[in-house]
């Protein structure tokens, strides 16, 4: 089969390769791109923790195409801490709340709180869990993960007063 | 799980994508979100030679509501019906439904017309067709042809379309002003194919119930339009006992699977309950 041009912006760097067209945006990103942040856990859009930014909505790296992520804007993991290394509110709120034991679910499950604090920047208890349904962990039983969130909404509602 | 090898198209019109599966013929097949495809592919029970992808046919991409008129482009995603406030003021149950359909992610990506023209009697948004009794616009090489959703589904995976069509537009009336819906599914889980569920939309007049419309989602190899059930609540007062009745009536139309979400009679039964609930809540919401 033929290859196809790809072309997209990834952690605001553009790319250009060329695929096979059955490759799936998260192999793409993981073994083209060398982005191991996103995970594969299920593979069959259950667990979240493949979940990458596309065009400024969480989507699940396994069940994408390369082809149709053609021309994007991705935002993995890796792309959400400052350039100099500071950690991302959500971060730094998953590191001083116990947000993670194993962490295999944490890229996933971070990237898709880092959407949800854009669509909704202070969201309930109850929103958080629902915006986070999509993201399985088998390790915290959630309460740390739903805690580090409220902490790191608050901690951004601030400083976007502060600006 | 990597799926077989395909050569990937992605047509910017109508035009285009009829002419790329007329002449690619039965090894094409469309791809919407890919959220019901692509797991397909990977167990190997879909094999396209060609994926035809419609993201950027912009015309597809509309939500429409005229002098009581609702449109839906066919790539209006869930989430994008979850988003608009016109659509959910106009027929309140497309939100509904929206919500307990998979997950975010999922819903940033599924689009409406994937979900009704897939064929799986476990999607839930071809039951919420039977009750608003929307009509599919599909166009071929011939052009175009319109189809009742009532009459589309055949069997799983079996639908009138032919493989030459794309379903470009549901179009349906909004329900009557006043109305009361509700989409009542049990599950196991968030982001689980329905046990069995139901949509109700009544319009009350007084305390007697004027119109009556019932659709169960996954208890049958098809979308239920439970048209007896739903007559019975016509002209009464909605007691106990014909809601009982109705629920009865839809319970006898259902034949669904034995399967990891329980045994046959047990899917029949939690069928029954969810019409019940339903009703309840569409009564509770009509004014
Ligand atoms: C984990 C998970 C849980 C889910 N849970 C639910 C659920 O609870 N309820 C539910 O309803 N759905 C559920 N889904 C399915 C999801 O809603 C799908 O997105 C939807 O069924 C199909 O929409 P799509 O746009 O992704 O279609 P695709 O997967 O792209 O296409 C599905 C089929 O429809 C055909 N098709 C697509 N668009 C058109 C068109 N315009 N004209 C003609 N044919 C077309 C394709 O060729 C394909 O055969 C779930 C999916 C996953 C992965
Ligand atoms: S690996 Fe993608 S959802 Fe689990
Ligand atoms: S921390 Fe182990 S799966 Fe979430």
């Amino acid at each position: 089969m033929s290859e196809i041009n790809i072309n997209m912006t990834v952690n605001g760097q553009k790319i250009e390769a060329s695929a096979d067209p059955r490759t799936l945006l998260i192999h793409f990103l993981r073994e083209d791109q060398n982005l191991t942040g996103p995970h594969i856990g299920c593979d069959t859009s259950h667990c979240g923790a493949c979940t990458v930014d596309m065009n400024g909505m969480s989507v699940k790296a396994c069940t994408v195409f390369v082809g149709q992520a053609n021309g994007a804007d991705i935002v993995t993991i890796e792309g959400i801490a400052q350039a100099d290394g500071t950690l991302h509110a959500l971060q730094e709120a998953f590191r001083q709340h116990h947000g993670l034991q194993c962490g295999f679910c944490t890229p996933g499950m971070i990237t898709r709180a880092y959407r949800l604090l854009q669509e909704n920047p202070s969201p309930t208890e109850e929103e958080i869990r629902y915006g986070i349904s999509g993201n399985l962990c088998r390790c915290t039983g959630y309460q740390n993960i739903v805690k580090a969130i409220q902490v790191a909404a608050e901690e951004l509602s601030v400083k976007e007063a502060a600006e | 799980m990597i799926p077989g090898s395909f050569e990937y198209h992605r047509p910017s019109s109508l035009a285009d994508a009829v002419g790329l599966l007329s002449s690619l013929g039965d090894d094409a097949l469309l791809v919407a979100g890919g959220h019901s495809l692509i797991p397909m592919m990977k167990f190997r029970m879909a094999v396209p030679e060609h994926l035809v992808d419609l993201q950027d046919v912009k015309s597809l991409k509309s939500i429409s509501l005229d002098s009581g008129q609702i449109s839906l482009g066919a790539m209006v995603t869930q989430a994008e019906i979850i988003l608009s406030d016109e659509l959910h003021v106009a027929c309140p149950i497309l939100r509904e439904v929206s919500y307990q359909i998979a997950d975010p992610q999922i819903r940033n990506l599924g689009t409406i017309g994937g979900n009704v023209a897939n064929g799986d009697p476990g999607n839930d948004m071809p039951a919420i067709m039977q009750v608003l009794d929307a009509t599919y616009i599909l166009t071929g090489p011939d052009g175009e042809r319109e189809i009742a959703a009532r009459e589309f589904y055949e069997s799983a995976f079996f639908t009138a379309r032919q493989d030459n069509e794309i379903l470009t537009t549901i179009r349906f009336a909004a329900p009557a002003a006043g109305h009361g819906s509700s989409y009542v599914k049990q599950k196991r889980k968030i982001g689980d194919y329905a046990t069995a569920a139901a949509a109700v939309i009544v319009t009350m007049s007084g305390d007697t119930c004027a119109s009556a419309s019932i659709g169960l989602t996954n208890v049958a190899d098809t979308p239920l339009w439970a048209e007896n059930a739903a007559s019975l609540l016509v002209g009464s007062s909605l007691d106990g006992e014909t809601i009982k009745a109705a629920a009865d009536a839809a319970k006898a139309i259902t034949d669904p699977a034995d399967d990891g979400r329980g045994p046959k009679d047990y899917r029949t039964h939690i069928a029954g309950i969810m019409v019940q609930r339903a009703i309840a809540n569409a009564v509770d919401r009509a004014k």
